[in-house]
């Protein structure tokens, strides 16, 4: 039984700290964000009416931004670089293999369970450690699909 | 005093503290294209049709730039020329081009400009052939195909309408206007006030026509058709066959009506002057109460009822009960019928938002609405071209016999400050020829979008706010609820009242005025003035409305589920 989304102590604690002017809106998406690792659509009302602005206007916010999501994510969030560095230096194989492994593809990026959401990022700005992934932004440099495949093992243990 | 100068294309323009270059440029006889530059709106600079040119070759679009003394501008060098002519291929090469069977062919400034600029190809694929039709409002039809993302509609929605139902969504390649989480619009908050449709300079939001099914009910022998006219329409109608001015032409909308095959055609006006009847004893009995925390306000306008509903449901006690004057109007039409056929009750306006209205499930009596269907003045356009009308030939006739009963006060309903200047007509203690004239210079007339004004009745100091365009509702409200005190605010969701309703012609705003001047004209030559003065609704009280005028010309709307979205 999954709890509601709308939580509103959890809203205002956010709140608390961004202020509730107009051009608070994106530190307080960050912080929803960080919550609950996506915008839950739920929210949108509620934070709307605070700010004073209309559902489509924060919508269109949300939806300019590739960082937010409005799907939910894994609790481990993968993101294969495949910049130009990265790229070169083999980064699809990785993508490749960690996708058969977590049966993902680019349509549906996260697992049914919760546990993990793959994509790729344009670049990290770590060329010189290419090719790279990150977990959760944690860096995990100069990888290859057979040391990609270690790490989800070793996340899947941790679990 | 010297003035300060900037030279446009050669010609010296003097300064005068216009907000843009754009206004400049417009000042020295140029009609400088663009599609994302309203004067009513904020500056959005995304169409960049408005560029200019500078001595030393920069380019700048002219909404946006703020004029100077001594600058030398050029609007129309090759360059200017070269650029304008890509973007705008570059818009068609994004736009579902089936203009010959688009419902705004001839309102398009798209169209309009590719003919100007003479777009003969356009080198790029299509990328929007297919049609992304959102019908889900009674009121309005958005196609996302041939949205070019301008954003009027946007900010016409959020700045001057306080709605908030659309906004701009994704970005990049993928950006369209959309409602949150791209819900159809019958589900966001959206009014259907439809000033977006009248600001969309392409058909990617127009007014939902209606007409097939007033066509089909004309086409059936077992079914009566009848129809009334509101105000508005009178004075928008002309100009679209010929007829210059804003000049009332309800002789020929009469004329024309019955030509198209109407069995009996009534005018608004009377249903109008019910409503001031009915406003005016409700405000009066309110007064009698003693001070109320809130004004009551008006409740002629659906989008500004809807808008009270789902923003300010607190408020909902305090707007009037009484029913629009096309409701009431349209039940004492029904309830008077005594043919046995089908009776088809169509109201001719200037709004998108009656079609809602006219549909709501409170006016229905046996699961039957009141109002069969609501055509505005830019369908009745098309259906009168349709027939074969020559509408400026036609000789004008009266309205039936049954319902004519006509004043000034009914007339003025249509444009903003006339409905409280009616119901004062009715309430003030002078009511000779000098008072109704010392009425219309109280501040209540104008196309302001917030007049207020204090008037003394009987004694008593009257505090009343009139307010066009719903965040001006807004700013009116939030005053109220800091303590400012008034007793009776009129509230029209289309700045400057139902004469720029969204059902009417697309206008600038001179014209709009120039409608609204049309109203006071037509006020003029009627000789009863006020709503009381009317024998026909006299007798329909003494008759119809017996002991039933709560029961037909009143309205409680049931609490509507808030929308979020």
């Amino acid at each position: 039984m999954s709890k509601s989304k709308l939580e509103p102590n959890v809203l205002e604690e956010i709140m608390a700290k961004t202020g509730t002017a107009e051009s608070s809106v994106i530190a307080i998406l960050q912080g929803v964000q960080e919550h609950y690792r996506y915008l839950p659509r739920e929210v949108f009302g509620y934070i709307a009416a605070r700010l004073g602005i209309g559902v489509a206007r924060l919508y269109s916010v949300a939806t300019f931004y590739e960082n937010f999501s409005l799907e939910p994510k894994g609790r481990y969030v993968l993101r294969v670089c495949d910049g130009t560095a990265c790229h070169v230096r083999k980064s699809i194989p990785i993508l490749t293999r960690l996708r058969a492994e977590l049966g993902l593809s680019e349509a549906t990026p996260t697992t049914e369970d919760l546990r993990f959401t793959l994509e790729t990022v344009s670049c990290l700005g770590a060329c010189g450690l290419a090719p790279v992934l990150t977990v959760n932004d944690k860096v995990y440099p100069a990888m290859t699909p057979e040391k990609a495949s270690e790490l989800l093992s070793s996340l899947k243990e941790e679990e | 005093m010297k003035k300060e100068i900037m030279i446009v294309d050669g010609i010296p323009v003097a300064l005068d503290g216009e907000r843009n270059v754009l206004s400049v440029i417009r000042k020295a006889g140029i009609q400088l294209p663009t599609f994302c530059y309203h004067s009513e709106l904020s500056i959005h600079g995304a169409c960049r049709m408005c560029m200019f040119e500078d001595e030393q070759g920069r380019l700048a679009a002219a909404c946006s730039a703020i004029p100077e003394a001594g600058m030398n501008i050029r609007t129309n060098t090759a360059r200017l020329r070269k650029y304008r002519k890509t973007i705008l291929e570059l818009i068609l090469a994004n736009h579902c081009r089936d203009c010959t069977t688009c419902q705004f062919s001839n309102d398009c400034k798209l169209q309009e400009l590719a003919n100007r600029f003479q777009i003969e190809d356009v080198r790029f694929p299509n990328t929007n052939l297919l049609r992304k039709i959102d019908a889900s409002s009674p009121c309005i039809v958005k196609d996302q195909s041939k949205c070019i993302l301008c954003g009027d509609c946007v900010r016409m929605c959020n700045e001057i309408q306080n709605v908030g139902a659309i906004d701009f969504a994704g970005r990049g390649s993928k950006m369209t206007v959309s409602t949150a989480f791209n819900i159809p619009l019958a589900e966001s908050t959206c009014v259907g006030c439809g000033q977006c449709a009248s600001s969309c300079p392409t058909g990617a939001i127009i007014v939902r026509d209606d007409s097939q099914l007033l066509w089909d009910a004309i086409s059936d022998e077992n079914i009566k058709v009848t129809a009334q006219i509101a105000p508005a329409v009178r004075v928008a109608i002309g100009r679209a066959f010929g007829l210059g001015g804003s000049e009332s032409a309800i002789g020929q909308i009469t004329a024309a009506l019955r030509r198209i095959g109407f069995d009996e055609v009534h005018d608004t006006v009377t249903g109008a002057d019910m409503t001031v009847i009915e406003e005016a004893a409700e405000f009066v009995e309110r007064l009698k109460q003693g001070p109320h925390e809130f004004p009551m306000f008006t409740s002629c306008c659906p989008a500004w009822v809807q808008f009270a509903e789902k923003k300010y449901p607190e408020l909902m006690e305090n707007v009037s009960t009484c029913r629009s004057p096309m409701q009431m109007f349209a039940s004492v039409i029904k309830a008077s019928e005594t043919d046995t056929r089908r009776h088809f009750h169509v109201a001719i306006m200037p709004c998108t938002a009656k079609k809602f209205e006219a549909a709501r499930s409170e006016f229905a009596v046996d699961g039957e609405p009141r109002v069969d269907l609501v055509i505005t003045t830019q369908e009745l356009i098309h259906m009168i071209k349709e027939s074969g009308i020559v509408f400026s030939e036609l000789e004008p006739e009266a309205v039936d016999s049954k319902f004519a009963g006509l004043t000034g006060a009914g007339v003025i309903f249509g444009v903003s400050g006339g409905v409280t200047e009616a119901v004062l007509r009715s309430v003030s203690d002078d009511k000779s020829q000098t008072g109704l004239k010392f009425l219309a210079l109280t501040g209540v007339r104008g196309m302001e979008g917030i007049k207020e004004t204090t008037i003394e009745v009987g004694g008593a100091k009257l505090r009343i706010g009139i307010v066009s365009g719903l965040n001006n509702a807004s700013k009116l409200i939030q005053k109220i609820k800091e303590g400012e005190h008034f007793d009776l605010v009129e509230v029209m969701a289309c700045p400057g009242g139902c004469v720029s309703g969204a059902g009417q012609p697309i206008a600038h705003s001179a014209e709009k005025r120039e409608r609204g001047e049309g109203l006071y004209t037509a006020d003029r030559h009627m000789s009863s003035k006020r709503s009381d003065e009317n024998a026909v609704v006299a007798a329909l009280y003494e008759g119809i409305l017996k002991d039933r005028s709560h029961e037909l010309l009143h309205v409680h709307y049931k609490p509507r589920e808030a929308t979020q979205c």
